[in-house]
């Protein structure tokens, strides 16, 4: 049985359709992602996911139950870590996870030495005792993360885990939920940073206005909708558009305002021939496609505006 | 960064119950979940209320004993037969209560939905909206009581009431929460700012203070501004702990009615609150 099956699912806010007639599966023990800029839809999917929002049309099953009747039994399946902490900062570090604990009929017997075991996992142990108004970013992140796991829930559903973290913090906490993904628990992330889905994601559909634009792993999106290699020049941004007819030839070419991308199959060879022409271009750089090139391929924008 | 805990026991230890019993569980009991949370929240600003507890009362029984009451039984020997303190005390002690709602069900409601965002935290759980608002006037209502002993406490001790006035705690709580609940209901509307709380406080809890009879009899204002004593949670608290307190002539049905009143606002109150947090926590 699926962990969760969407079908036609959509969500309309007065005018706005957030989400709009999407339909996915999610295995057990999958890594599945929903990729979009901010407004796509992915964390009202999340909502309805928990039962939180409530759908205009469609179904939704998750563990084979609808959230909006069986609330109470999806959400001790979930453990949810929403898009901005919401931590109880009166409280410390170790009660926020006992207290939360709490609100799945779990005995104080059980959550403290699981609240213990959490922290370390956290690496939050020093602080157990620190307010958490005391925590930096990353530690407030890493501890609503480990809040969600209080209940051992076989689903966790993770809105934007890593927005706003630094480089050293998303690599920890990419590490946490590598370790969590071993273990079987099914992991559920939306994300704008095509990064954290390349390193996250078994599969992921990609998000835009509410629909899904593509599905699949991310190797077999760069595959389908780009090339194996991108071509990265900069020729300043007055030039960048003026050159344009010139590189038509070698492909399929995206110009931002800062650079030109050239999707081609060999990038040292396109930038040789580029260098061929006479066209110099004050930096380049050859890179294998990422799902930043899908996205903006799919929708013809880019992810982080 | 090397100490890590075995995550396959982080994952499945076994020791948790499984998620169907959870949900049973929470079911039943997320009120009380969510109440019990709120209650030991309120550890941050304990010793102050309790200080506070304590010496509203004791400055109340200087200002109108000494002061006040003074004066009054000297000009007019007192209010229905008795003492000004014996008649104002009741009164206070329902009004303190009554009033501490302003504060209990005000900003903190506020804060669930918009800037600690809590409430949205507790929706994720297997809790659900209604039993979040019924927590926190479960919990809320705990705080009433407790506030009501202590004022009760430094009556008994001043010798203003006697042990018998006991259940007018009980009077002090239900008024507390007859006010409290709409205005939670109120406080889960407002998407903005909480200015209308100060409006709230001054056009609401400050006229019903003054007018609804805690000061002076009901009776003595004109007819046009005794609805304001009608229509006030305090006022009908009030009268049953005058009864309780000093045998202030009450009839049966009289306090039947008052109780009624406050029992059906409270109702009114919770069932829209549960409506709002609802409509606000799932949309």
């Amino acid at each position: 049985m699926p962990v969760i099956e969407a079908r036609e699912l959509t969500k309309i806010y007065g005018e706005v359709r957030a989400v709009d007639q999407i339909s996915f599966e999610v295995a057990p023990g999958e890594s599945f992602g929903l990729l979009g800029p901010n407004g796509a839809g992915k964390s009202t999917t999340m909502r309805m996911i928990g039962g939180t929002s409530l759908r205009t049309s469609g179904t939704l099953l998750v563990n084979g139950l609808d959230p909006e009747v069986n609330g109470p039994e999806v959400r001790a399946n979930l453990g949810v870590v929403p898009q901005q902490d919401n931590l109880d900062n009166e409280l410390r570090a170790r009660e926020n996870l006992v207290m939360y604990g709490r609100y799945f009929g779990l005995p104080y017997s059980y959550l403290r030495p699981k609240a213990e075991e959490l922290l370390q996992f956290a690496q939050l142990t020093e602080k157990a005792a620190e307010k958490v108004d005391n925590l930096s970013g990353g530690m407030k992140r890493r501890l609503t993360i480990a809040r969600a796991l209080i209940n051992e829930p076989r689903v966790l559903l993770l809105d934007e885990p890593t927005t706003g973290l630094d480089p050293q913090a998303r690599h920890i906490l990419w590490d946490r939920l590598f370790r969590l993904k071993e273990q079987g628990v099914t992991l559920i992330v939306t994300t704008h940073f095509m990064d954290e889905a390349e390193q996250l994601c078994d599969r992921l559909i990609v998000m835009d206005h509410g629909r899904i634009v593509a599905g699949g792993s991310p190797a077999e999106l760069i595959r389908q909708y780009s090339t194996r290699e991108v071509l990265e020049l900069r020729f300043g941004s007055e030039r960048n558009a003026s050159l344009v007819d010139q590189l038509r030839d070698f492909g399929r070419l995206e110009v931002l305002p800062d650079r030109v991308l050239v999707y081609t199959e060999d990038g040292e060879a396109a930038l040789e021939a580029v260098r061929h022409r006479g066209l110099v271009p004050v930096t380049s750089l050859v890179r294998r496609s990422s799902l930043e090139d899908v996205f903006l391929r799919l929708t013809g924008r880019s992810l982080i505006d | 960064m090397t100490d890590f805990v075995d995550t396959n026991a982080l994952a499945y230890s076994g020791r948790a119950l499984q998620p169907a019993r959870q949900a049973e569980l929470t079911r039943r009991w997320g009120w009380w979940y969510q109440a019990e949370w709120r209650l030991i929240g309120m550890k941050a600003y304990w010793s102050s209320a309790v200080g506070t507890a304590l010496l509203t009362p004791v400055l109340y029984l200087i200002a109108m004993g000494v002061g006040l009451g003074t004066l009054v039984d000297a000009g007019s020997g007192g209010v229905g037969g008795v003492p000004y303190l014996t008649f104002v005390a009741p009164g206070l002690l329902v009004s303190t209560v009554v009033m501490s709602a302003g504060s209990e069900l005000t900003f903190p409601v506020m804060d669930g939905f918009k800037w600690s965002k809590l409430y949205f935290a507790r929706s994720a759980t297997a809790a659900s909206a209604l039993q979040v608002s019924i927590g926190e006037l479960v919990a809320v209502g705990v705080r009433f009581l407790g506030e009501a002993v202590i004022f009760w406490l430094v009556l008994i001790v001043a010798g203003v009431v006697g042990f018998g006035s006991w259940p007018m705690v009980l009077v002090a709580a239900l008024a507390g929460l007859s006010f409290g609940a709409p205005l939670m209901a109120y406080a889960a509307t407002l998407e903005e700012e909480g200015f209308q709380f100060s409006l709230v406080q001054r056009f609401v809890i400050a006229p019903m203070f003054l007018f609804a009879g805690t000061f002076f009899p009901l009776e003595s204002m004109p007819l046009y501004l005794q609805w304001i004593g009608w229509i006030s949670p305090m006022w009908h608290g009030t009268q049953i702990a005058r009864m309780l307190a000093y045998g202030m002539p009450l009839p049966w049905w009289m306090v039947l009615l008052h109780l009624l009143f406050l029992v059906a606002v409270l109702v009114v109150g919770a069932v829209l609150a549960i409506r709002f947090f609802t409509r606000r926590l799932a949309r």
